[in-house]
């Protein structure tokens, strides 16, 4: 038995060793999602009834990416102005950005986003409404038109969802920005302090541009989590790509080209954005 | 009511970190042009003594004057003052996201509303003054311990400073990279800065201290000069501390 083992060449041995770890750390489970795609692609382009689904659904592609982008961004600023109140020694900040963060994050998203469209957006305009004809009744017509320019019905479905989408993640970017910004070690802001910057000053130039580097790849995460759950805003009757194929299902009866169909265009767009997150990630830390 | 001497005059002053008394009744006027070097043993209460000079901790009770000038509560007053005040960490504390060059110049920008090509032009002279013009464009983190340290000091005598404090400036330094940071801090007394240093650097002390203040428990217990502190100490406790600080 000693002299079989003895035979065997150790170069060989490593050699093999190191190829079949090679093999072990290769991403099966992409090729895996990649072959899926590749069979619903040619699916779709040698199928007629894929290809009908497809044709259908794609009109709301605009729209969900439109929606993504313009709630991701409202919700980075909304974010950061509530990460800084959370870090704020105004109690009263304090405490609005709190009570904001909590509220929000102990609803269900879908709730959310029926609360915040059906209820929350018209009784916020009402209430503007009103104080503008009572601006016009107490003899300031001008500003008072300012309030009563915009009504219930000039505000569109799709606003009304980008606005709930962005108050929601708003509260969970909030969370990523706090941790950011307290990941940053104290003497950061004493050096900058003590060259006699204001605390504006010093979160702006020295502690913000450190924090948000450390917190890409979370803020990269989020945004995929944004490709997802921006099809809630169908439950609105936003014609999303979800909504679409809700509709095309519905009066075709083919449900399973229109489902198999939207998956893959979300995974497509989820995969692609996740291995860019990674991408930067290992940048990041390559250039620490 | 100050004297105009008396540039940084500190009276009666206490900081309490919930019931421990990190400063506890401490009085001195310190002249301009001095070199004081504080010394005591750990948790004696002269970091925090030196970090309430420049409102880094919020005293609890006692007055500090700047230059003629009370020390409030009021933001703005304080960020005035602080940029009279150069400070010197333990740990550097340079902004690790910006260059050399660009740790030294923000603080002139932002705070003295200098154009970037006056403030850049200062930095390098600064640089050259603490001996590595080279590195301006290098990051904190391409830099060794000493010359980080020699950064963060010239950033700190860009803003012209009138007084200089050093908390601990080498005690995170190899043994190797000491000397070029004491030897910038013994040309910079030389010159006639005022500067309150914590350290215990000894060889600093005997040759550039003009005043030794040693601390115990919140409390000064000796304020002498290099001189008598080496040759003639009066309490035993600092006799005691000297004899173990020696040794080696």
């Amino acid at each position: 038995m000693a002299e079989q083992f003895q035979t065997v060449d150790p170069i060989i041995t490593a050699d093999a060793l190191s190829s079949k770890r090679r093999l072990r750390d290769l991403p099966w489970w992409l090729f895996a999602l990649f072959l899926i795609a590749i069979y619903v692609f040619f699916a779709i382009s040698a199928n007629e009834d894929y290809n009908a689904a497809f044709v259908f659904i794609k009109t709301g592609l605009i729209i969900t990416i439109k929606t993504t982008l313009i709630s991701y961004s409202i919700a980075i600023i909304f974010g950061l102005l509530a990460g800084l109140g959370r870090i704020s020694k105004n109690v009263v900040i304090n405490n609005i950005a709190r009570l904001y963060v909590e509220l929000i994050r102990g609803i269900p998203i879908l709730v959310l986003i029926f609360f915040i469209a059906l209820v929350g957006v018209p009784v916020l305009v009402n209430w503007l409404n009103d104080f503008g004809f009572w601006l016009s009744d107490n003899g300031v017509g001008f500003f008072g038109k300012l309030f009563t320019a915009v009504t219930n019905q000039d505000i569109s479905m799709i606003t009304r969802a980008i606005i709930a989408l962005a108050v929601t993640y708003g509260a969970y970017l909030a969370e990523i920005f706090r941790a950011g910004i307290q990941s940053i070690v104290k003497g950061q802001m004493e050096a900058a302090r003590s060259l006699g910057m204001s605390y504006g000053q010093s979160m702006r130039y020295v502690i913000l541009p450190q924090a948000i580097r450390n917190v890409l790849p979370a803020l990269g995460n989020d945004f995929v989590a944004m490709v997802k759950d921006s099809s809630l805003v169908s439950v609105l009757a936003v014609r999303d790509i979800t909504q679409v194929a809700r509709l095309y299902a519905g009066s075709t009866f083919r449900f399973r080209e229109a489902y198999i169909v939207l998956a893959v265009m979300y995974l497509t767009m989820t995969v692609m954005l996740s291995l860019l997150v990674q991408l930067l990630e290992r940048r990041l830390k390559t250039h620490e | 009511m100050s004297n105009s001497d008396h540039i940084i005059v500190v009276k009666n002053l206490h900081k309490h970190f919930g019931t421990i008394k990190a400063v506890d009744g401490v009085s001195i006027d310190i002249e301009r042009g001095k070199v004081v070097v504080v010394i005591g043993p750990s948790g004696s209460g002269k970091s925090t003594l030196l970090r309430c000079i420049n409102h880094l901790e919020e005293p609890t009770s006692g007055e500090i004057w700047i230059d003629g000038e009370k020390l409030t509560h009021a933001t703005k007053q304080i960020n005035e003052i602080r940029a009279e005040i150069g400070m010197v960490f333990q740990l550097f504390n340079l902004f690790p996201h910006l260059t050399a060059m660009e740790n030294v110049t923000l603080a002139q920008r932002v705070v003295r509303h200098r154009s970037q090509a006056e403030a850049e032009q200062i930095a390098i002279e600064k640089l050259q003054r603490v001996g590595i013009p080279e590195k301006a464009d290098s990051y904190p983190a391409n830099l060794s311990g000493g010359q980080q340290q020699r950064v963060a000091i010239a950033r700190a005598l860009a803003m012209n400073p009138k007084i200089m404090l050093f908390d601990e400036p080498t005690s995170a330094l190899d043994p190797e990279m000491i000397k070029e940071v004491l030897d910038v801090m013994m040309d910079l007394a030389q010159e006639g800065m005022t500067m309150v240093c914590v350290s215990h650097e000894m060889g600093f002390v005997r040759s550039a201290a003009d005043e030794v203040i040693f601390m115990d428990f919140g409390k000064i217990v000796e304020h002498t000069t290099p001189d008598g502190l080496f040759n003639n100490p009066q309490h035993d406790r600092t006799k005691l501390f000297l004899s173990q600080i020696l040794e080696h």
